[in-house]
């Protein structure tokens, strides 16, 4: 039969790297002077089935270093080893070979890492040393080479079963029709050794018999049939002019395995025609549960249709007929509303899938930093679309990074400050209104006042004399530029500072706050929509045309006196509100177009949030607020300047998004501020 | 048309021989562990139970043993699919009442060709 086996390969990528990741996690938590069993059989089923998978699915490379790893863990189960740190360490390695491997595959491209080759080796030299177990693999070649001639021989085999031969499901008669295929059969009952009838077990077997076989098959193959059974029966097996060859149930485990060394040869020829499905876009595995949801609220429109449908085809419509119309429609919003919802669902998936992650890295960096650190998980059923959750791990990573980095105190300090040696980190992540909260704890130093406040004047970023308080100079650090290369270290810092973490997570069209305490610690605050897909939005008319504001960014709205506009120069202006002065952008300017105030003393200012600074947007009206569906500039015309996406409306009409922080860039007004005071 | 319950923790082997199985025109039910298959096979009377040994839950021998138990699975070809070369599986499954044993890695032709052996 021709199966294409590659069809079953993305499957299997899945879940070797979901097998990967629990292997992880076990490892993590795993005491290594107690193994828990439970764990360490969940780390050797993960890496034994991403041995059988691979194996099967001809990933020879993936299948030859799982087997080392599964060796290992074999003996470890098995109490044959003890566990150490070193295996430990090993394996945590292997897991990211292997996900570079399988991603290699994934990719279609050739794998060539030093690692391998170092850690096969390691994995080696571990096997050899005292293991108790001799080699496990006997060699199959029991020879029989001088049987294996074309020429027609006979063989008798004496053949007695185990008397509970039926009842493991083995039946004589099948064995007989299987050594049918071989070759000529003849079949002679014994039945000596039948007990009186009042004796008799009906399940039992206690019928022997002696078989014929005329046939030019080797005497192994012959052997296979009773492969099965061999261990329970006594099987003589003899040329008819020979001695007989005595093979018995003692000598087991010679024929060990005839068909796995044919197997796996055919298996390994890499099927180079098929090309299978690029894993391009990736997947989703979604619950049973959501998709039942999904069919239920379909069927739901349909019926709500089908309803509306007659109520069109009739010729007049009467009072009655309207009223049930009406009723229709409202059960079409309603449900159309639950069906988007349903889908959007789909998307979801639990943020441990980003928070599963962190227990390695934290263990890792801690450990090269010597720092004792606990991480805490909290909240890791909470829900995230799948596209969110991809670009807030690397900010995420950032800011634990940071946290281990410069927040939390080595032991010594700790102790001093009358702290307990081990320091903590919490994630925590939790739903409130329509968006995500990450926090990210750490019971650490706290940040530094006085150096950020000293470091920020000697970047120019702040005057000497100006008065910040001590919330106002932590955010200091989001700003560009504050991050040089001495307050990078080689771990927290790649070069990246916290600003590109603020602008990463603007993109997502989220905020970051950061409250901190003298000696207590920081907490790091994230809030992002949960999905991309939609966006909460403030409909604004600009002129003719309609433009959305995240709803997210804006604080407040409104009509600004004469007395309180500061022009700067030609196109600069700055509004006063409360102690703060705003730079203001006219939104029909940057976008060329007309508009019906093109003063700030007739339009409307809505202030909204840039980068953690407030800035006014001059627009001519506020509309609705409604949730929007996201549609891709870029994917479908090109990149725009000021703009984030844009939207069709409800009659039809396209709104473009704006990018607050785009605007602002376009509107060159970045640094007006300073020429304020 | 022949029944075969295929029981396996890993999706994409227990897909490849669900699409083998039924390709060759066997009525296959999935279950993703021992104890899910053993709901399965209380439910409905399968020809041949395929069952890895290695899963979460409840493992294949252990599968096999409460099959054994059941009066209509006493005589039921029940097959272990195992990368263990080993004796020491072998023969454990077998006290087990496995019938026999498929070793992984193994081809859709090498599959037919076991279930054809048991189911005749």
């Amino acid at each position: 039969m021709e199966i294409d086996l590659s069809q079953f390969s993305q499957v299997f990528f899945e879940e070797s790297l979901e097998g990967l990741a629990s292997m992880e996690s076990e490892l993590l938590k795993l005491e290594v002077n107690e193994p828990d069993d439970e764990s360490i059989n969940t780390i050797f089923r993960a890496a034994h089935s991403i041995k059988g998978g691979s194996a099967t699915f001809g990933f020879t490379q993936v299948a030859d270093y799982t087997h080392l790893l599964e060796t290992l863990l074999d003996e470890i189960r098995d109490g044959r080893r003890q566990m150490t740190t070193d295996h430990q360490d090993m394996l945590l390695l292997s897991v990211d070979l292997l996900r570079n491997m399988i991603d290699a595959l994934m990719r279609k491209v050739d794998f060539a890492d030093p690692l391998l080759a170092q850690l096969e080796t390691r994995f080696t030299a571990a096997l050899a040393q005292n293991s108790s177990e001799s080699e496990e693999e006997q060699s199959v070649t029991e020879s029989s080479s001088g049987e294996s001639s074309p020429q027609n021989t006979t063989w008798i085999i004496d053949f007695q079963p185990g008397i509970d031969i039926l009842r493991c499901g083995n039946d004589p008669s099948l064995m007989f029709n299987e050594l049918r295929l071989l070759g000529e059969l003849e079949v002679t009952l014994v039945d000596s050794t039948l007990p009186d009838f009042s004796d008799m077990d009906p399940e039992a077997c206690y019928l022997n018999w002696q078989l014929a076989l005329v046939t030019d098959k080797p005497l192994e193959q012959i052997k296979e049939v009773f492969e099965w059974v061999e261990d329970e029966c006594t099987i003589n097996y003899h040329q008819e002019t020979d001695a007989p060859v005595k093979e018995q149930a003692e000598e087991a485990g010679t024929p060990a395995n005839t068909e796995a060394s044919p197997s796996t040869e055919v298996i390994a020829k890499p099927k180079a025609v098929t090309p299978a499905k690029t894993p391009e876009g990736g997947s989703i595995r979604v619950s049973i549960e959501k998709i039942d949801l999904l069919i239920n609220m379909v069927g739901e429109l349909v019926i709500t249709q089908a309803m509306l449908g007659q109520i069109g085809q009739q010729d007049t419509i009467d009072e009655e007929s309207l009223l049930s119309m009406k009723q229709g429609l409202e059960q079409l919003a309603s449900h159309t509303r639950d069906l988007q919802e349903s889908v959007m669902q789909i998307r979801m998936l639990p943020i441990s899938f980003a928070f599963n992650r962190f227990p390695r890295l934290v263990r890792d960096i801690g450990q090269q930093l010597g720092k004792q650190v606990e991480l805490i998980l909290k909240g890791e059923d909470t829900e995230l679309d799948k596209t969110v959750m991809e670009k807030i791990v690397d900010p995420m990573v950032h800011l634990v990074r940071n946290s281990l980095d410069h927040g939390l105190e080595t032991p010594e300090v700790r102790v001093s400050k009358g702290k307990p040696e081990q320091g903590s980190i919490t994630l925590n992540a939790f739903h409130q209104g329509g968006n995500i909260i990450i926090e990210i704890i750490d019971d650490g130093a706290g940040l530094d006042t006085q150096l950020i406040h000293k470091k920020a004047i000697d970047k120019g970023l702040v005057t000497e004399d100006e008065e910040l308080s001590e919330d106002a100079i932590h955010q200091l650090i989001f700003k560009a530029g504050f991050s040089t290369a001495e307050a990078v270290s080689d771990l927290s810092g790649r070069g990246v500072g916290m600003d590109v973490v603020r602008r990463n997570i603007h993109e997502l069209n989220g905020t970051i706050e950061l409250k901190s305490t003298k000696d207590k610690g920081s907490r790091f605050t994230i809030r992002l929509p949960l999905t991309l897909a939609i966006l909460d939005g403030q409909l604004v008319r600009v002129g003719q045309h309609t433009y959305v504001v995240p709803l997210v960014s804006i604080h407040e709205s409104l009509q600004v006196e004469e007395q309180r506009i500061n022009r700067i120069s030609e196109n600069h202006e700055l509004v006063r509100l409360r102690e703060e002065y705003l730079p203001v952008v006219k939104v029909f300017q940057e976008f060329g177009h007309d508009a019906d105030f093109q003063e700030i003393r007739d339009g409307l200012v809505m202030v909204v949030d840039s980068n953690n600074e407030k800035i006014g947007l001059l627009v001519d009206e506020l509309l609705s607020q409604q949730q929007v569906v996201i549609k891709s500039l870029e994917d479908n015309y090109s990149k725009v300047p000021g703009v984030s996406g844009a939207t069709i409306l409800g009659d039809g009409t396209v709104a473009l998004i704006i990018d607050i922080s785009g605007l602002v860039t376009l509107a060159g007004i970045a640094n007006m501020k300073e020429h304020a005071a | 048309m022949k029944k075969i319950l295929a029981v396996d923790d890993s999706a994409s082997m227990r897909q490849m021989v669900g699409f083998t199985l039924k390709t060759a025109g066997f009525d296959v039910t999935e279950a993703c562990d021992g104890d899910e298959a053993l709901k399965a096979a209380q439910g409905g009377e399968f020809d041949l139970v395929i069952s890895d040994v290695n899963m979460p839950v409840m493992d294949g021998l252990t599968l096999i043993r409460n099959l054994r138990t059941l009066p209509a699975y006493k005589f039921t070809p029940l097959l272990m699919l195992t990368t263990e070369s080993g004796v020491d599986k072998k023969h454990e499954g077998r006290s087990a009442g496995a019938t026999g044993w498929i070793v992984k890695p193994f081809n859709p032709d090498q599959l037919l060709a076991t279930v054809r052996k048991v189911l005749g």
